[in-house]
């Protein structure tokens, strides 16, 4: 039996002093993915967020055990050296911090944490090639400070780059797949699914079914005004892409005729 | 008379005697001396700056006039280490003024192009007496403020730089200002760099304090920049905390000549810098980057001017600065689009960081344009650092010192990466990195 990574029990969280998420259930174990869907304002970047430890976001009950450990108790730094990764909806512009120093920083922490010795800036840059490749990535994005006017595909893009350099054992995709163009969202899907491994996992927050196809997942789940009010296999993706949400969520469908 | 010029006769009374002694030894010529009467009568008239004037009302020259007036007219042969001041791998020319006159035994002056003159003022103008005089305040204004007024009175020594038609310097002109502990306390200095067209060279400015007394730096440098040349300048101010440091900077700007103005300033009790650009000629492109870094009770104020006279040219300014303790900052920077001055494109922004709550910035942009088809953009931020930034550092295992630290950093690199001449960045980055680690441990 594969190990279990993650347990999210009953959470509820708030975003000043709102409450966002309310009894959210999500188990993950290494070697799955699971896909959450859910329509604008559901809650499902708050998720994300609250995974990650960002501050404003607090957590009003349940609890998320994060292999064995209690996450919340966590500083957002600490869960990052622990292997949890959030791939940003919006990647944020760092001015004057280039992308590979601001990277290497990244993973020397994560080695520290680790144990391990730092790495030098000639013997990461052979880590970092390799993972360009993967990602066809232009070596002068690497170059330049970390995403400051990339374009939206480009962000995404170094977002996994970043995944791919960092390893993590549990990372979180919010909705990485807008934005890309096919050939884009092709090479994504491709880099993440080579970074699949049996100890890892990974949870992909989307809209669309269309990355589903590439990235396939082991379970989808609908998460519906905070809460996660359906759970299937993949096929369910594929029902909300012909149905919309109106059927689980109970609400009335308006056609606008 | 009235009460006020009362009051003003009673602050400039030291100056006044001291420029009496200084004339009746000093053998220049007529021109000269005539220059400098001109300079105390101004100063005279006008006083040290008051904050009840517009363009001294956040800054104080109290502490200034409070320090005797004792200017250091001649050299008193100190022979100061320079090694913290000079940049390494920076092997050009080099003029040291130590407290205000040149020290013929620091500077280091290679072979120059033909005409290149290096030097410094005092002998310029016996060698070199009419290039001197067509150019020796003509650019900045003598009654510009009391301080320039008393700048003029006493203009003797300083750097003179001239760059003849078609030639241009390598290497970066270091130009070094040290003042040291000794009975005088004002340094008088007065550059003049006159680029004739087509020319070329980089100028570094230093200013510096080998000693720990309160000295108050009182400097004017003009530079004529003509059409098609090329001239970087900058300047770096890290002179002891008890100083006082007052600089004006003017520079005329010909017909597509390029000009970048840098202003980096981390020293001083008071600083202040007036960084005025005239743009004379059409299709000129000049940039003002600067960047100011204090703790303390430091005071650091920098009014800039971009005084588009001309259709056609572009100026661009980028002002950061970062504030620890209870420094106070000031930004003012003027935009002029005279009403010829059509297809102008003006970009000014000043950010700046508060690194403690007693810390504060008055930053204040001010537009006047008077023609209709321009480019003129301007914003201003003051605030502490991006939160978003932080968290994404730390969602990537950076902590939240080592993410202030990073996005620190980055703030004043982006200034320090506008400067072409890698020496002076490897230089200005180690100071400034130690600079910023005591802001930040405060
Ligand atoms: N800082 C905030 N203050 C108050 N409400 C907030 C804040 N941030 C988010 N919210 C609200 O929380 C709810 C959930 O937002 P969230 O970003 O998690 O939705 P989402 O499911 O990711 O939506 P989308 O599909 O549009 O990305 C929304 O109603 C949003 O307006
Ligand atoms: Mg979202």
């Amino acid at each position: 039996m594969s190990k279990q990574l993650i347990e999210i029990k009953n959470l509820s969280a708030n975003i000043n002093g709102k409450e966002i998420l309310k009894g959210i259930n999500l188990t993950v174990n290494e070697g799955e993915v699971h896909a959450i869907m859910g329509p604008n304002g559901s809650g499902k970047s708050t998720l994300g967020y609250v995974l990650a430890g960002r501050e404003g976001y607090e957590v009003t009950g349940g609890e998320i055990l994060y292999r064995g450990k209690d996450l919340v108790e966590m500083a957002p730094e600490e869960r990052a050296r622990e292997g949890l990764f959030l791939a940003f909806q919006y990647p944020v512009e760092i001015p004057g911090v280039n992308n590979t120093y601001f990277l290497r920083a990244a993973y020397n922490e994560q080695r520290k944490h680790r144990g391990e010795e730092e790495m030098d800036a000639v013997d990461f840059l052979a880590v970092v090639r390799e993972k360009m490749k993967l990602l066809e990535l232009p070596d002068a994005m690497m170059k330049r400070s970390v995403n400051e006017g990339f374009s939206g595909g480009e962000k995404k893009r170094n977002e996994i780059f970043q995944m791919a350099v960092l390893d993590p054992k549990l990372s979180i995709l919010d909705e990485t797949d807008s934005g890309l163009d096919i050939d884009a969202l092709k090479i994504v899907a491709t880099g993440v699914n080579r970074l699949k491994s049996p100890t890892n996992a990974s949870i992909v927050i989307t809209h669309y079914q269309r990355l589903l196809n590439y990235i396939v997942p082991d379970y989808v789940h609908v998460l519906f005004d905070g809460r996660i009010i359906k759970s299937g296999g993949k096929e369910l993706a594929l029902q909300l892409e012909e149905k919309g949400y109106d059927w689980i969520t109970g609400k009335e469908t308006v056609a606008a005729r | 008379m009235t009460s006020a010029d009362q009051t003003t006769n009673g602050e400039t009374a030291a100056c006044v005697t001291a420029f009496e002694s200084f004339s009746k030894t000093s053998g220049s010529p007529d021109w000269l001396k005539d220059l400098r009467t001109n300079g105390i009568s101004h100063f005279t008239e006008l006083g040290f700056p008051k904050q009840n004037q517009e363009e001294w009302v956040f800054t104080s020259t109290k502490l200034i006039q409070e320090l005797d007036f004792i200017p250091a007219l001649a050299s008193a042969g100190a022979s100061p280490d320079l090694a913290p001041f000079l940049f390494k791998d920076l092997t050009g020319p080099r003029l040291v003024f130590v407290d205000g006159h040149l020290s013929h035994g620091l500077s280091e002056l290679p072979t120059l192009p033909d005409g290149v003159l290096i030097t410094n003022l005092a002998s310029a103008i016996e060698t070199h007496g009419d290039l001197v005089k067509a150019h020796l305040a003509h650019y900045a204004k003598t009654d510009g403020s009391g301080f320039s007024a008393l700048n003029t009175a006493f203009i003797q020594d300083g750097a003179f730089v001239f760059l003849p038609k078609g030639r241009t310097v390598d290497q970066p002109i270091h130009l070094i200002f040290v003042a040291t502990d000794g009975d005088a306390n004002t340094i008088n200095l007065r550059n003049l760099i006159v680029a004739e067209e087509n020319s070329e060279a980089k100028i570094i400015e230093s200013f510096c304090s080998a000693g720990e007394q309160a000295v108050f730096t009182n400097v004017v440098t003009e530079i004529a920049v003509a059409a098609s040349a090329r001239v970087e300048h900058c300047k770096f101010q890290e002179q002891n905390r008890e100083s006082f440091h007052v600089a004006t900077i003017q520079a005329q700007l010909e017909r597509n000549c390029h000009f970048t103005s840098h202003s980096i300033s981390t020293g001083s009790r008071i600083a202040r810098n007036d960084i005025n650009l005239t743009m004379t000629g059409e299709h000129v492109e000049c940039v003002m980057n600067g960047l100011y870094l204090v703790g303390d009770q430091q005071h650091v104020d920098h009014h800039t001017m971009a005084d588009h006279a001309m259709p056609n040219c572009d100026s661009h300014e980028y002002y950061h600065g970062i504030l620890g303790d209870e420094s106070r900052g000031v930004f003012n920077g003027k935009i002029f689009v005279r009403e010829d001055a059509q297809k102008t494109d003006a970009k000014q922004s000043s950010r700046a960081i508060l690194m403690s709550d007693k810390a504060t910035l008055n930053a204040k942009p001010q537009l006047e344009i008077y023609a209709d088809d321009v480019k003129c953009t301007h914003g201003a931020t003051v605030g502490q650092l991006n939160n978003e930034a932080i968290f994404y550092c730390r969602s990537r295992g950076i902590d939240e010192a080592d993410a202030r630290r990073l996005l620190t950093h980055a703030f004043a690199g982006e200034v320090i990466e506008r400067i072409s001449i890698p020496a002076v960045r490897e230089h200005l980055e180690k100071i400034i990195w130690d600079r910023l680690e005591e802001l930040i441990e405060d």
